[in-house]
């Protein structure tokens, strides 16, 4: 069973945030909230770095663990998704995701929290595979359509690898090896408590 | 043709120039250029400081943040910490009050009932007594069901159910935040003259406060107990007040860590609150005869302002006028008890 994954390879993302922008119109994300976001780390200095970082879809998720509503689940595959229904904004899920995934549009009095809003992996949530409703809530799912997320697909210097963690590893591998460098894939040792070593 | 020749040599010598300087300091190919040798490292960036931060384009500046391990730790202490300090806390106060009451039964009025009674609390104090304790314990069960209600409540009532039990709990947590730390601020207010700590107190608690054997230490109108539970409002009120608002309007005056640690001190503080708050309502219902009227009618009987304020007693028939404090016979039914 494959174990789904994203992969920055920071070495080579330019920053053109073609992740942001396909994964905001693919899934027509509300105006406030980028589930992909683009950081540079190290902005106009030598040695600067831009990473593209969205839910990684962490195994042993935390987000996952803290919910009061035990509103998430993972998937066969390892990704991470939640129900919008149970979601009570609460915010704990923000402060326990050591990326910063989930997000949440202002609805409420003073700024409170509406329902949580996050990466998918191009899943969708716990409605019906492509139904109305289920891309209302989530946006599109790709996956029970056999494509990969978009963000990786629309990656203009192919930085963003997305599938099996494997075999995005051994990608990510051979291109260390035949360039003679590479900066590691950020967030794995977070994420998926491995490490690629580069 | 002349006017060509004339200008090879020239050229052929500046073609030489031109190779000699680019043979000098060229590099040999086996030498790779490194491309990263200075650039960011992520294991390195995590060391410096506990997470890292970049820059975005997106207006959302807190999305600068690339990561945050400090997150891991914020859920270790939240899902384990927190459920062992709340559990031993509230079970460990309600075991002792158990004990205590198999122990020593309620404390009963050694000389009984003498039918005149004085006024202790008037309708104001009252009122922001009970308005203040209402929202505690709606507040309190709320509150704990952000903690408790997964691992307890969920597994009985279903997902659908408790999902829907926990949107209003939310929403009745967050309003009734208003008159909660309204009540608190009255409650600071009106009654700081009786709660400062004395000499007097001191006296009290040596003897116990009365609690174990037949002892009746004197007290002004608030004993060392009572004065405990003020400042223990007062203070843990205004802690899981101040905390809370800065959860209620997320990242007004913090960033991430900011609203990890807001989270820690006003759980931590109210559960340590409401196992206090537990052996309050004890004291003041069953774990002593004639305790309740006081805040319930606002009167309390004369024989227990005897054994229990005995200076305070005194104080108001001193200063006894026509309309209040005056004792007087009790009304036919008590409501209280």
């Amino acid at each position: 069973m494959a174990r789904m994954k994203f992969l920055c390879d920071a070495d080579r993302c330019i920053e053109c945030n073609a992740c942001v922008t396909a994964c905001k119109n693919e899934h027509e994300v509300p105006w406030g909230i980028n589930r992909r976001r683009v950081v540079t780390i190290a902005d106009g200095k030598p040695g600067e770095r831009s990473v593209s970082m969205a839910c990684m879809h962490c195994t042993d998720a935390p987000c996952a663990a803290v919910c009061p509503v035990n509103c998430f689940y993972t998937t066969a595959d390892g990704v991470v998704l939640h129900s919008k229904d149970l979601c009570i904004g609460c915010g704990y899920c923000f402060y326990a995701c050591p990326f910063g995934a989930p997000q949440y549009p202002k609805v409420g009095n003073f700024g409170s929290r509406g329902k949580m809003d996050k990466c998918t992996y191009c899943a969708g949530g716990p409605e019906a595979d492509g139904s109305k409703e289920e891309y209302e809530k989530y946006g599109a799912n790709r996956l029970a359509e056999g494509k990969l997320p978009l963000c990786a697909e629309m990656c203009s210097t192919k930085s963003l690898l997305a599938g099996d963690g494997e075999i995005i590893a051994q990608i990510y591998r051979e291109r260390v090896l035949k360039r003679g460098y590479g900066s590691g894939a950020w967030g794995w040792k977070t994420a998926y408590r491995e490490t690629i070593e580069s | 043709m002349s006017s060509f020749a004339r200008f090879i040599r020239p050229a052929i010598g500046a073609w030489a120039l031109l190779l000699l300087i680019m043979a000098a300091p060229a590099p040999s190919l086996a030498q790779q250029i490194n491309p990263t040798a200075s650039s960011v490292n992520e294991r390195q960036l995590l060391q410096e400081m506990d997470r890292i931060q970049g820059r975005v384009s997106i207006p959302d500046q807190r999305s600068s943040v690339l990561m945050q391990p400090a997150g891991r730790e914020w859920r270790e202490f939240r899902n384990v910490a927190l459920r062992w300090i709340g559990g031993v806390a509230m079970l460990g106060m309600l075991a002792v009050l158990v004990i205590f009451y198999l122990a020593r039964g309620m404390v009963r009025l050694e000389s009984g009932r003498s039918g005149r009674t004085i006024v202790r609390f008037n309708t104001y104090e009252r009122v922001v007594h009970w308005m203040t304790a209402t929202c505690f314990v709606i507040l309190a069960i709320s509150g704990l069901n952000i903690t408790f209600g997964r691992p307890l409540l969920l597994p009985l009532i279903g997902f659908d159910a408790f999902s829907e039990w926990s949107q209003w709990a939310k929403f009745a947590h967050n309003y009734l935040s208003f008159p909660f730390t309204i009540g608190v601020v009255l409650i600071f207010l009106m009654w700081i003259g009786g709660n400062i700590p004395n000499k007097l107190d001191l006296e009290w608690i040596k003897r116990g406060g009365g609690l174990i054997g037949h002892d009746h230490p004197p007290a002004r109108r608030f004993n060392a107990g009572q004065k405990g539970i003020y400042w223990i409002v007062v203070i843990g009120g205004g802690l899981v007040a101040a905390t809370g608002y800065q959860l209620m309007f997320p990242f007004y005056v913090s960033g991430i860590e900011g609203m990890q640690i807001a989270q820690i001190v006003h759980s931590v503080v109210a559960v340590l609150f409401i196992a206090a708050m537990l052996a309050h309502i004890y004291i003041g219902t069953i774990g002593m005869e004639g305790a309740f009227e006081a805040m319930g009618s606002g009167e309390v009987d004369v024989n227990w302002a005897r054994e229990h304020h005995s200076l305070w007693l005194d104080q108001e028939l001193a200063r006894s006028g026509p309309n209040d404090s005056q004792p007087r016979p009790r009304h036919a039914a008590s409501a209280a008890e």
